[in-house]
């Protein structure tokens, strides 16, 4: 599809990201969504904080915005309000998401406000030298987990669930016509919607812990991972290693911000009596 | 394998059958070759992607899609 090239910035090509890593897969995935609900790119914000996913935003022929580490949401949040009008999507990676911009994240679930966030987690802070960051599998290697990873990941999906908002989905650079229809999706919903996509590091992560090639870890994430409708069936043995991949959660709620403007009519009615 | 040279928004493809490669943006992950189901595409010893059996393409657009530097457009 030659289209795709009409929503990046050919003169910032080719990119700067490692042979095989994912985030260039993920970048195409979120072009073929916009591009699929023909929103006028220029009605497109995009806004990235720290890390290899940051530089995204540079890459794409949106409006764009690199903000500082974590702070991605906080910006977008900022720039939904002030024109809601906009389609906003945060390109985070894990460490950036899940560490520096936890707070965040949890809050603009509980707001429900009206953006798409990625989440590209490839377990590692990528760009910094391979550190471990909240997703990072327990025993696996990072530079500052030289005899492996002591704490527990966090579940992503769960954490968002748990603060609230209305559509949850994963899925993986490997399963990508899959990938295509959970981040059209996410784009579609009015309210705060999070797509983890599971994605692979070769250079950072797969090499340090013996992974083998970009190829090679994108057949993991085919062997150990299993669809939401099927990992029902299974047993909790059975599901033992396995990242359970699809959608999670569609649900209606009252946005941000509509609820916000409704605010302010009712101030300004307030104010002029 | 040569293929003909096209232009698009200024930027030069090589046209194999359906498929359009741009090995300036290519950086030889081996992503669409190994997910090829019809094993049409290898890396050369530039360490480059090529088409190797432009008869075999059935023009499915797995390599465009998983392609991570946007270097193959499939024409359908």
């Amino acid at each position: 599809m030659a289209k795709s090239l009409e929503y990046i910035r050919l003169d910032k090509f080719p990119h700067v990201w490692c042979p095989g890593c994912g985030i260039g897969i993920v970048m195409g995935s979120i072009i073929r969504a916009v591009d699929k609900m023909e929103i006028n790119k220029n009605d497109v914000v995009m806004v990235s904080g720290i890390g290899c996913s940051g530089r995204m935003p540079g890459y794409c022929d949106f409006n764009t915005l690199h903000t500082t580490h974590g702070r991605a949401l906080s910006f977008a949040t900022g720039i939904k309000l002030a024109n809601p009008k906009f389609k906003v999507i945060t390109v985070m990676g894990d460490g950036d998401a899940l560490a520096i911009g936890g707070n965040h994240l949890i809050h603009a679930a509980r707001r429900n406000i009206d953006i798409l966030a990625i989440i590209i987690n490839n377990w590692i802070y990528g760009m910094t030298g391979g550190q471990y960051s909240p997703t990072t599998p327990l025993g696996s290697f990072a530079t500052t987990a030289p005899y492996g990873q002591v704490e527990p990941p966090f579940d992503v999906l769960k954490l968002i669930k748990g603060s609230g908002a209305s559509y949850i989905a994963r899925g993986t650079v490997y399963h990508i016509r899959e990938l295509d229809k959970l981040i059209s999706g996410g784009l579609q919903k009015k309210g705060f919607a999070v797509v983890e996509v599971i994605s692979q590091c070769p250079t950072s992560f797969g090499r340090r812990n013996k992974m083998g090639s970009a190829v090679e870890m994108m057949k993991r994430q085919k062997e150990e991972t299993v669809p939401v409708k099927k990992a029902e069936k299974m047993s909790k043995e059975e599901l033992k290693g396995k990242i359970v991949r699809g959608l999670f959660l569609d649900e209606e709620r009252d946005e941000y911000t509509e609820r916000y403007e409704k605010l302010i009519a009712k101030a300004k009615e307030v104010h002029q009596k | 394998m040569s293929g003909e040279k096209v232009k698009l928004k200024g930027i030069e493809w090589k046209r194999y059958g359906p498929l359009l490669l741009n090995r300036e943006w290519c950086k030889g992950c081996g992503i669409c070759v190994a997910f090829c189901p019809k094993n049409v595409l290898k890396i050369g010893e530039d360490s480059k992607v090529f088409v190797d059996k432009e008869e075999d393409c059935t023009s499915c657009t797995l390599c465009e899609l998983r392609c991570p530097d946007f270097a193959i457009l499939v024409e359908r």
